[in-house]
């Protein structure tokens, strides 16, 4: 299983389950009960809480604008995580799926809502087991779990609502979102798992509580998998409280293929926010490995991975990875700027900041290889797909 | 003074790049590579509106709209 860290005196929270068994049992034993709460909407607002699905968006706003729409609200709790370095939100449903499942209860009731959806690329049994474990009487006929194709798009909001309504796992035209108008036309509020699982441990524990986050190490570190760390670290003292790295860095990309490169330095300094560290996938890349092929790799992906709804991002990223396999930076750089911010969702928005990074950070290198002389490194497949 | 701002918006999933906009109004559409349109934020002039009013009505795929906003003084 996954390793929680312990940073500072500090205990895990949403990782507190680990090594237990997730039974209802032992989560009332180690989180105590949930409460009553009076206002929900101020709670999370003075919590200043932030979705944990990649953008960082204030729940207390995107509950409010769910409360203000027409209809009945429907809660659906977004597990489909796209990235493919990504394990957090599947960790954390396998570990603390009540505390999931309290955080939907709870906007579920200020809601008004009677159906929490919870969309998953793959079965977790440990959340099969915990609804079965609510009481009929409480919650248990909120709660159905939706497996939805798996993509790397699937997970954007619009495209989860879309697939939960049996249409394919693709973004949709905004407006309107998903708390106007989304699944079957009602006000739909999709929060992330772990962003759930926050609002059960504020609810408990009040606006202080659950100031951690859940990232997923990879690359050249001692201890990949997924960590709980406190917000607000510099990723140096994060990376130092997980038994460091193991290599000599020649950069890190900070919030998975969907975020950037950073420099060794620069992103040493980056602090741990909901906003700067996406969905929480942090990988290191070392110096061994050729940063070139292991861009590569990934631009093909994501040109593969593209919904093929937007002419800009249908032809563009496929345009953008033939460049970036043939070392042509400067027609990568300028096929970059052309589709970004001109698709239905982000994803060529991310493609173009993948790119522009890594012609940033890996310049020397990749300088090289345009030049015909090539790294010397051999592709060790750290950024994997 | 304040005149609200028109642009031109494009629905992306909509449009399947057959380019009449370009061709109906070169002043804010362009058209890239791959014959998508690249349209001009700068807002449209009242002498221009009808032009825009065009692209609009003539695309097959209705996946252009005129967008009114607030605007800065002009």
């Amino acid at each position: 299983m996954t390793a929680a860290a312990v940073l500072g005196n500090r205990s895990p929270l949403l990782l507190a389950g680990v090594g237990r068994l997730p039974t209802l049992a032992e989560h009332l034993r180690l989180h105590g009960p949930l409460p009553q709460v009076a206002d929900l909407k101020q709670l999370l607002l003075d919590a200043e809480l932030r979705g944990r699905g990649g953008a960082g968006f204030p729940t207390a706003r995107k509950l409010t604008a769910a409360a203000s729409g027409r209809g009945r609200p429907v809660v659906v709790a977004n597990g489909a995580e796209g990235e493919p370095l990504g394990k957090k939100d599947r960790a954390l449903l396998r570990v603390a799926p009540h505390l999931v499942l309290d955080g939907a209860a709870l906007l579920a009731r200020e809601l008004g809502a009677r159906e929490v959806v919870i969309g998953l690329t793959r079965v977790v049994p440990e959340l099969e087991s915990a609804i079965r474990e609510r009481s009929v009487r409480e919650d248990r006929a909120l709660f159905s779990v939706q497996r939805v194709p798996a993509g790397f798009v699937a997970g954007e909001e619009t495209a989860l609502v879309r697939a939960l309504g049996g249409g394919p796992a693709k973004p949709t035209t905004k407006p309107p979102y998903p708390f106007e108008r989304g699944l079957r036309g009602r006000p739909t509020l999709v929060q992330n798992v772990e962003t759930l699982a926050h609002v059960a441990l504020v609810a408990r524990h009040g606006p202080r509580a659950g100031a951690t986050t859940l990232v997923t190490l990879a690359g050249a570190v001692a201890q990949p998998g997924v960590h709980e760390v406190p917000l607000g670290i510099t990723v140096a003292d994060l990376l130092a409280g997980c038994g460091g790295v193991t290599a000599d860095v020649a950069g890190m990309l900070v919030g998975g293929y969907f975020g950037g490169f950073a420099a060794p330095a620069t992103a040493r300094s980056l602090v741990v926010t909901p906003q700067t560290v996406g969905a929480g996938v942090l990988v290191v890349l070392p110096s061994s490995t050729c940063a070139a092929r292991e861009c590569t790799r990934v631009v093909a992906y994501l040109a593969r991975e593209s919904a093929g709804q937007c002419g800009p991002c249908a032809h563009g990223l496929p345009a953008l990875a033939r460049s970036v396999a043939a070392c042509d930076f400067g027609e990568a750089a300028r096929i970059a700027s052309l589709v970004d911010g001109r698709g239905a969702c982000r994803h060529p928005d991310g493609a173009a900041r993948f790119v522009r990074s890594a012609l940033e950070v890996f310049g020397e290198e990749l300088a090289l290889h345009a030049r015909g002389r090539g790294c010397g490194r051999r592709d060790e497949g750290v950024l994997s797909t | 003074m304040t005149r609200p701002r028109t642009t031109l918006r494009v629905d992306p999933i909509a449009c399947d790049g057959h380019g009449l906009c370009a061709e109906l109004f070169p002043e804010r559409v362009a058209l890239d590579d791959w014959g998508y349109p690249l349209i001009d934020p700068t807002p449209i002039p009242p002498s221009l509106e009808a032009h825009a009013r065009e692209a609009v009505s003539e695309c097959p795929k209705c996946a252009l709209r005129l967008v009114s906003g607030p605007g800065g003084a002009s």
